[in-house]
């Protein structure tokens, strides 16, 4: 047993559910109150949201591309969210459908001209947050009533976010690691040379995983809405980098297809918290996201440790 | 047994560039056949099973199969259609799946409810039949596995059969990372496939493999299929004969009358190779041409890369005197600055010697970049085009000018005359031999026997050993070839 749990393999895809409970547990220290349902579901409100954007950014990762443009697009698909859905539900219906072909298409283009994904989404980022500004030049519209249902649902005893939470990663987890097609898809990662040998479309790989990421960006967007009931075009900017670190603080690499979907939605809670942390702490704003950046650094940290000593092993 | 015609390639010409990988190839398979495929490195047998699995197209030539002229629109798809499989050199398994999620890759009729139990099953079926004792798990993690399980792996996943047929099964270097035991289980399994009537083409540089289970042999030699037998009429000398090529070359006759005594000069490098146990040193003398020899990447590269990182900083296992520079192999990835001139290609290894002041003294890298022009014939109208104006073998005279332009003493060449043509090479020849008559020493690392011609003194490398030295004047092709190869296995 003991033996099983100091296993570097083992050490290394606890570790993104271990750094969570430490966390939480040192948030439980240091604020008991907090160990209330009313205190978990007010820590985690926007843990569904970044866990959605995470996602999204987790099928990029997956097929060796990086999302620099997913925070922009999260608030583009909130400000339609929160203007032409509400208005016109059809016409937003068709509008969130045309961010997600765009991301298809994006994808195409990407594996076509053999494009680094990075120069390509920084690009669209800026494309992104134009039209954003284009449907709501100021902060307001109004979430659907439909949204902010969904997202003010209550369950006895159990905080909301935990169980979206949960259900986005079964639902993941389950499309990606445990479907047929799901395991072409992150070989394409692996090794996209073997896959195309195969007789396998790599277009046809990342169009979808663009196309999906595209999908989760649209839900990351309408539940971040559902919370503030408004929208701003700048409203989800920092979730670009929110959503690359809770993919690696879960367990995924840059390269080689190597992603979790648990994992990642772990880290887009251990993220979350972080804030309240270091709230609780009574630490200023303005060293926040400095100190949010020293934990991830500390997290991966442990992870370098473990994979030297898998590699030793 | 029936000889039905698996393969009919006629004439199947392939070329890089102005290189000929491929000169009119005419090969046959036979259904229950085992065809041995033997040659030197570069000899064209990867580039012809690539042709053959449809992973490289043909330039001209007829590719029929089971009858059928399909050199039209041949690709992988095809291939797979028709039962012809191909295990390929370098792994093409995926390291972030499962072992069953791999096979799954391989077959697209494998999906749906329960399909991971299914692929599993069939794999680990596969390994039981040709390893027995394998140890491997389908849900093992691809990249967790040591190397000769991943051989076994894609081995046994290329003779799984779901719904399509199995008729041809290329093996290319199928023993390279596997043990003594798993090697025989698996040539064991070759003989019963092809007796129940399934052919298979194996590849091997170990050549005991090739005479002991192929039924024909096909030796390839610089692009051409030189000599076709059955492989009873072959022992281990006529074969080794048969991949041979005899160097006449006025040039080479030259430097052979001046052959030096060794140790006159003293001594500038003196190494052991991490992986060796015991035996023979790696030595160079002041103004020595020594070659590294071998098959490639048998640790003659690691050894180049051990003497070069010696020279900055002290170690133990290595000692070298005096400034080092290395002449890449790989151009594109270890050699030129895309972005830069010719000239600022030249100077790189050199700048501190051109610095003034604070700056790089433009003076000075023209007049060096002008210098190499003349001295190594660069053809180019302007020192400061871009370097990638120039074509590939002036690159690499580009790349030469720039390690004998500098202060080293000891030049480390890594193959760096792949893919240049015959004319270049001579004239790098001749400024090589100058130079080291003028004291400086070269490690040369080649994968061209003609080249080793040109050292006064090579080490044979198998597997990251050192496996004999050889003085210029004992120095043949056959020894060469005798000491690359294992011992019968």
């Amino acid at each position: 047993m003991k033996r099983y749990l100091t296993n570097p393999k083992f050490l290394r895809s606890a570790l993104p559910a271990a750094s969570l409970l430490v966390l939480l547990a040192a948030i439980f220290y240091i604020q008991p109150r907090a160990m209330s349902q009313f205190g978990m579901n007010l820590m985690l409100q926007y843990a569904v949201p970044i866990a959605l954007a995470t996602i999204a950014q987790m099928f990029i990762i997956t097929v060796n591309d990086l999302d620099l443009s997913i925070g922009p697009f999260v608030g583009l698909t909130a400000c339609i969210g929160a203007t032409l859905l509400n208005t016109n539900p059809l016409l937003g219906v068709l509008a969130l459908l045309a961010c997600i072909a765009a991301y298809a298409a994006l994808g195409a283009l990407i594996h076509w001209r053999n494009l680094p994904s990075i120069v390509v989404t920084l690009g669209m980022s800026f494309v992104w947050l134009g039209i954003a500004v284009l449907v709501l030049p100021t902060p307001g519209g109004t979430a659907p009533d439909w949204v902010k249902a969904i997202m003010s649902f209550k369950v006895p005893g159990i905080p909301f976010p935990l169980i979206a939470a949960a259900i986005i990663a079964v639902v993941v987890h389950f499309a990606l690691m445990r479907t047929s097609y799901g395991a072409v898809l992150r070989g394409a990662g692996g090794n996209p040379k073997a896959i195309g040998r195969a007789g396998w479309s790599l277009l046809k790989t990342k169009m979808i995983m663009y196309a999906a990421a595209g999908f989760f960006g649209v839900l990351a967007g309408l539940s971040l809405i559902g919370l503030t009931s408004a929208a701003d075009a700048h409203i989800a900017d920092r979730y670009t980098l929110y959503s690359i670190a809770g993919v690696i603080l879960g367990g995924g690499e840059f390269v080689g297809g190597r992603v979790s979907p648990t994992g990642a939605v772990l880290g887009a809670l251990t993220l979350t918290l972080t804030g309240s942390f270091l709230i609780f702490l009574k630490i200023s704003p303005d060293w926040q996201i400095g100190a949010q950046g020293g934990i991830l650094i500390l997290v991966l940290a442990l992870r370098a440790l473990i994979n030297r000593r898998e590699a030793q092993a | 047994m029936t000889t039905t015609q698996i393969v009919n390639f006629e004439a199947v010409a392939k070329s890089f560039g102005a290189v000929r990988a491929l000169v009119d190839v005419d090969m046959q398979v036979v259904a229950g056949e085992c065809l041995g495929l033997v040659g030197h490195n570069g000899a064209g047998k990867s580039t012809l099973m690539n042709v053959l699995a449809g992973t490289l197209s043909a330039d001209t030539g007829v590719i029929g199969i089971h009858g059928q002229n399909l050199t039209r629109h041949y690709n992988v798809a095809v291939a797979h259609d028709h039962g012809i499989r191909c295990v390929f050199q370098e792994l093409s398994l995926c390291p972030n799946l499962t072992v069953a999620e791999n096979a799954r890759i391989f077959h697209a009729s494998l999906k749906g409810f329960g399909w991971k139990k299914r692929a599993g099953k069939m794999i680990i079926d596969k390994l039981d039949e040709i390893f027995p004792q394998h140890g491997i798990q389908a849900d093992d993690v691809v990249g967790d596995l040591t190397i000769g399980r991943r051989q076994m792996v894609e081995i046994s996943r290329a003779f799984t059969v779901s719904d399509e047929p199995l008729h041809l099964v290329i093996l290319d270097e199928p023993t390279s990372s596997l043990d003594v035991v798993a090697a025989r289980q698996l040539l064991s399994f070759v003989r019963k496939v092809v007796s129940e009537g399934q052919s298979c083409i194996l590849i091997s540089h170990m050549l005991a493999e090739i005479l002991d289970y192929s039924d024909r042999i096909l030796v390839m030699k610089d692009g051409e299929v030189v000599e076709e037998k059955l492989a009873q009429e072959y022992d281990r000398d006529s074969l080794v004969a048969a991949m041979g090529n005899v160097v006449e070359s006025e040039a080479i006759e030259a430097h052979e009358e001046n052959i030096k005594i060794r140790g006159k000069t003293p001594l500038v490098v003196k190494a052991v190779p991490r992986t060796q146990t015991g035996g023979i040193e790696f030595c160079a003398h002041k103004g020595e041409i020594v070659g590294l020899a071998g098959l490639a990447s048998n640790g003659q590269k690691r050894m180049l890369l051990q003497v070069f990182s010696a020279a900055d900083r002290h170690l133990n296992d290595t000692r070298v005197e005096g400034p080092v520079a290395l002449v890449a192999g790989d151009r594109q990835t270890d050699g030129i600055f895309h972005l830069w001139s010719i000239g600022q290609n030249v100077g790189v290894r050199s700048l501190k010697n051109m610095v003034k002041g604070w700056l790089i003294g433009r003076d000075q890298e023209d007049a060096m970049a002008s210098k190499w022009q003349a001295k190594i014939k660069i053809k180019t109208p302007d020192m400061n085009n871009n370097i990638l104006s120039l074509s590939g073998g002036n690159q690499q005279k580009a790349l030469f000018a720039r390690a004998l332009g500098s202060d080293a003493e000891i030049v480390l060449m890594d193959d760096p005359m792949r893919g240049v043509d015959v004319g270049t090479k001579l004239e790098v020849y001749d400024q090589i031999r100058k130079e080291a008559e003028e004291g400086r020493t070269f490690l040369w690392y080649t994968t061209e026997m003609d080249e080793l011609f040109n050292c006064d003194h090579v080490y044979v490398f198998r597997n990251g050993q050192i496996v004999s030295e050889l003085s210029r004047s004992e120095l043949t092709e056959e020894k060469i070839l005798q000491s690359s190869f294992k011992e019968s296995a």
